[in-house]
């Protein structure tokens, strides 16, 4: 694979993975807008602007980009998270002109009236969707509790009211400031020329208006906290944790990965042989997650009302073991082998390797190839393990239970 | 004796026990993936023991030949083998991709698996307790619970039998129950396993032949006596902010010659954002966030699947507007939808090579529908040959006039 980079005179970064042997191209425009960039009064507002980016241009109508992006036969789709919202898409070869043309097209949409008051009821139906959702709502509510004061704490979705409240004045506003060339990066990957790319760049995104948003980064020191929603029509309770782990751009991160699926893969792993099973709970996994200023290890458990106090305390007894005494030599062998596979596997088709591309290069400025992300795994000793351990010890800070129990305590 | 067919490059062979191979070689990838299709799916449970394949399946796997429930999964870990379990009404499916050098000692593990799992006493109860954990959590999910309950009420029996089990059969199900199951279900003949990835067609089959080579079934299938029921409506009555709900009606199972032209017409309905729900209920009137119709093959049967949330207050509207859409195709089909239609499965087909997992799959999913291999050129071929004069056609004869509903939330709904 070949990797191509330039930047545009307007601050757009332009990156390209070349693999002629695979069936199709994959590209994605990611842009440095996120839930956590939005003042208060408009939140939500990022979210409900991916949405309505796809209603359309002045030269494209909603229809007309349903339309063409089915009569393509692309696979397309955008999501929203704390720091990003992504419009992405896999075409074959042949349909890369055009697919690319409507894509980059919506990223400067209309952002009509009419279209926005109907598609705010469609973001008030996801909302009501996710509300009925015990472990979205698990979520929410512990990245607000422990995220207090910090923008990380704010849902993406945003609130009924918010949303009810935002006008398309305001979101064009937004759009404005964080819509800029300097704040998106694009993506390609897989069977394409980058001359074709360099080509389609120039053609259709060389007019977007320069400029940089900057991002407040602030340290996010957490007050912790637990918070109980009952609801007592539920069958299972549903349990979040979170406590603080390594940032995007530590070095460090790799090795928590790692860490995640030795102590919370949903097979094979500590949390898996204590809990899962013997059948004491349904579900109880450690995961990662990484932002530009903060991390989080995340243990979510789940399952029988009565058992929960007890588990929760057989997760941070087994916490604090390995908080002591470490991994083993045997664990960290069979996790990159796991982790090795999944690399792998995920950069076969140019949509896997899509997130990779993009992500590395807004992150860090950096390219990393498949024997990269390897490596990075395979180097990683069991002293790394230590000090990650040590600077970050698995004892978690916040909670928050959502189901049919009134206390977390027997 | 083995008995080989050649057909374009994937390659077929059946042992003397009845147990299928298909494999498909892909030179331009470093992973292999595997398919078992095993005939122990939730129709075949004895009667009122429904749950009893999930329970073979997750019992199975704690444990097999040498190795206890731990040295398995960290067998197949060892290998990088990311693997899948699940259970259908007619099958448990066993998947896993890892990379192609390792596919032969994965492939030992899996003979194991099937020929030798231990069922352990002390491992049956924790089995049970997954079960039944995992049936309390649907519980709570009611945009899965909503179809469970759909194709458990309009379904023909057995094949409405829920996968995942029922709480309230769980005490039926005992360890010789399994045992039974797992003597009359998981054999040879009529067992399938599709290959696709970096693999050579003649290590595949000479691996595959020593392992599985004498395996021999050690009961009887029992027939299956299959009873179509009159469509029903049931509502669930649950306090959320959603309603939601569950639509189904007759189509065809995928041997039929109508199948290409139904599989056009949920494409018409639900594929991608130009299709005809998404821009009735979703894009014109903002009235769901979600909604979809597929097509659902049973094989012997099929049947259009179709799905909606709303918030309650708008809840009758979006089951008016469904219903008006999905009536409203025998009137008429556009070939600029049918164009899109094509264009879609082109690209799926396509893409669909660069995932050996998605191939290994398909390969195992078509012969145990139709006895055969279908290629992709194949099936483009049919697509192609389509016109909307057959779909409207197929749609007259299977219109949704006569449909099951299920709803979850806090009013019922008419239809």
């Amino acid at each position: 694979m070949q990797f191509h980079h330039t930047t545009l005179p307007n601050g757009l970064e332009v990156l390209a993975e070349i693999n002629p042997a695979v069936q199709s191209v994959a590209f994605g425009f990611f842009v440095k807008a996120g839930s956590r960039d939005e003042a208060v009064e408009v939140h939500g507002v990022s979210h409900f602007l991916e949405h309505m980016a796809f209603k359309g241009t002045d030269r494209y109508s909603a229809d007309d980009v349903n339309r063409i992006f089915d009569e393509l036969g692309a696979d397309y789709n955008a999501a929203t998270s704390e720091e990003s919202t992504l419009f992405y898409a896999a075409v074959l070869p042949e349909y890369l002109s055009q697919a690319f043309d409507v894509q980059a097209a919506i990223i400067q949409p209309a952002l009509r009236e009419d279209d926005f008051a109907t598609e705010k009821q469609v973001i008030l139906e996801e909302i009501g969707m996710y509300d009925d959702q015990p472990s979205v709502v698990a979520y929410d509510q512990i990245m607000q509790t422990h995220f207090d004061g910090h923008p990380l704490g704010r849902t993406i979705l945003g609130t009924t009211d918010s949303i009810r409240q935002l006008t398309a004045a305001q979101m064009q506003a937004y759009h404005r400031d964080h819509y800029r060339a300097g704040n998106i990066t694009l993506a390609v990957a897989g069977n394409v020329s980058w001359p074709l790319v360099q080509e389609l760049a120039a053609k259709f995104c060389t007019d977007w208006p320069a400029g940089k948003c900057d991002r407040v980064l602030k340290p996010a020191v957490s007050a912790g906290g637990c918070r109980v929603i009952t609801r007592e029509a539920l069958q299972t309770e549903q349990i979040v944790q979170l406590t603080a782990a390594p940032d995007t751009n530590a070095p460090l991160r790799y090795a928590a990965e790692l860490l995640t699926v030795i102590v919370g893969d949903d097979q094979n792993s500590r949390l898996y042989w204590e809990l899962v099973d013997p059948g004491d709970a349904d579900q109880a996994e450690l995961s990662y997650n990484d932002y530009d200023d903060t991390g989080t290890y995340l243990f979510f458990l789940s399952g029988d009302p009565v058992s929960i106090p007890a588990n929760l305390d057989r997760a941070r007894q087994l916490f604090e073991t390995l908080n002591r005494d470490g991994i083993t030599e045997a664990e960290l062998r069979l996790a990159k082998t796991k982790v090795a596979s999944r690399i792998v596997l995920r950069g076969e088709r140019p949509m896997g390797r899509l997130s990779s591309l993009g992500g590395n290069w807004v992150a860090r400025g950096e390219y990393r190839t498949i024997a990269d992300d390897l490596r990075a795994v395979d180097v990683i000793t069991l002293r790394d393990m230590r000090e990650l351990l040590d600077r970050f010890p698995l004892r978690m800070q916040t909670t928050v239970g959502v189901g049919p129990r009134q206390s977390l305590k027997d | 004796m083995l008995c080989r067919m050649n057909q374009t490059e994937i390659q077929t062979a059946r042992l003397d026990n009845g147990l299928m191979i298909l494999v498909e070689p892909l030179p331009d990838v470093r992973s292999a993936a595997f398919s078992w299709w095993i005939p122990a799916g939730s129709a075949h449970e004895p009667p009122a023991c429904n749950g009893a394949a999930a329970v073979l399946c997750d019992w199975m796997f704690r444990g097999a030949g040498d190795r206890d429930h731990q040295e398995l999964s960290t067998a197949i870990d060892s290998l990088g083998v990311q693997s899948q379990e699940s259970v259908t009404a007619s099958h448990l499916i066993m998947q896993g991709a890892c990379l192609g050098e390792n596919l032969g000692e994965s492939l030992k593990l899996y003979a194991d698996l099937l020929l030798r799992p231990r069922f352990e006493e002390h491992e049956f109860e924790p089995t049970m307790l997954g079960v039944e954990q995992s049936l309390q959590a649907l519980e709570d999910e009611p945009r899965q619970k909503v179809m469970v309950e759909l194709t458990r009420n309009c379904y023909p029996r057995p094949w409405n039998r829920p996968p995942e089990g029922t709480l309230a059969e769980l005490p039926n199900i005992t360890p010789d129950v399994i045992r039974r199951q797992f003597a009359q279900c998981v054999r040879p003949d009529q067992a399938i396993l599709g290959i696709a990835g970096h693999v050579d067609f003649r290590e595949v089959l000479e691996s595959v032949q020593a392992l599985f080579g004498e395996w021999r079934p050690t009961g009887e299938l029992p027939q299956i006596v299959t009873q179509p029921v009159a469509s029903s409506t049931v509502h669930l009555p649950q306090e959320s902010t959603q309603t939601q709900i569950g639509v189904a009606y007759p189509s065809v199972p995928y041997r039929d010659a109508d199948y290409y032209a139904a599989w056009a017409a949920s494409n018409i309905l639900s594929g991608g954002m130009s299709c005809r729900l998404m821009t009735e209920v979703r894009e014109k009137r903002g009235l769901c966030y979600s909604i979809y119709a597929s097509l659902a093959g049973l094989q012997e049967a099929g049947f259009m699947l179709c799905y909606a949330g709303t918030t309650n207050e708008r809840a009758a509207e979006t089951l008016e507007v469904m219903l008006q859409v999905l009536r409203g195709l025998g009137e008429g089909v556009s070939e600029a939808e049918l164009a899109r239609c094509r264009a879609r499965a082109k690209s799926a087909l396509i893409m669909s090579q660069e995932s050996t997992g998605a191939r290994a799959s398909s390969l195992a999913r078509d012969w145990s529908h139709l006895g055969r291999v279908v290629t992709l050129q194949e099936v483009r071929q049919r697509i192609d040959a389509l016109t909307p004069a057959d779909i409207v056609d197929y749609v007259r004869r299977y219109p949704a006039d006569d449909v099951s509903l299920v709803t979850i939330g806090p009013e019922p709904l008419t239809k």
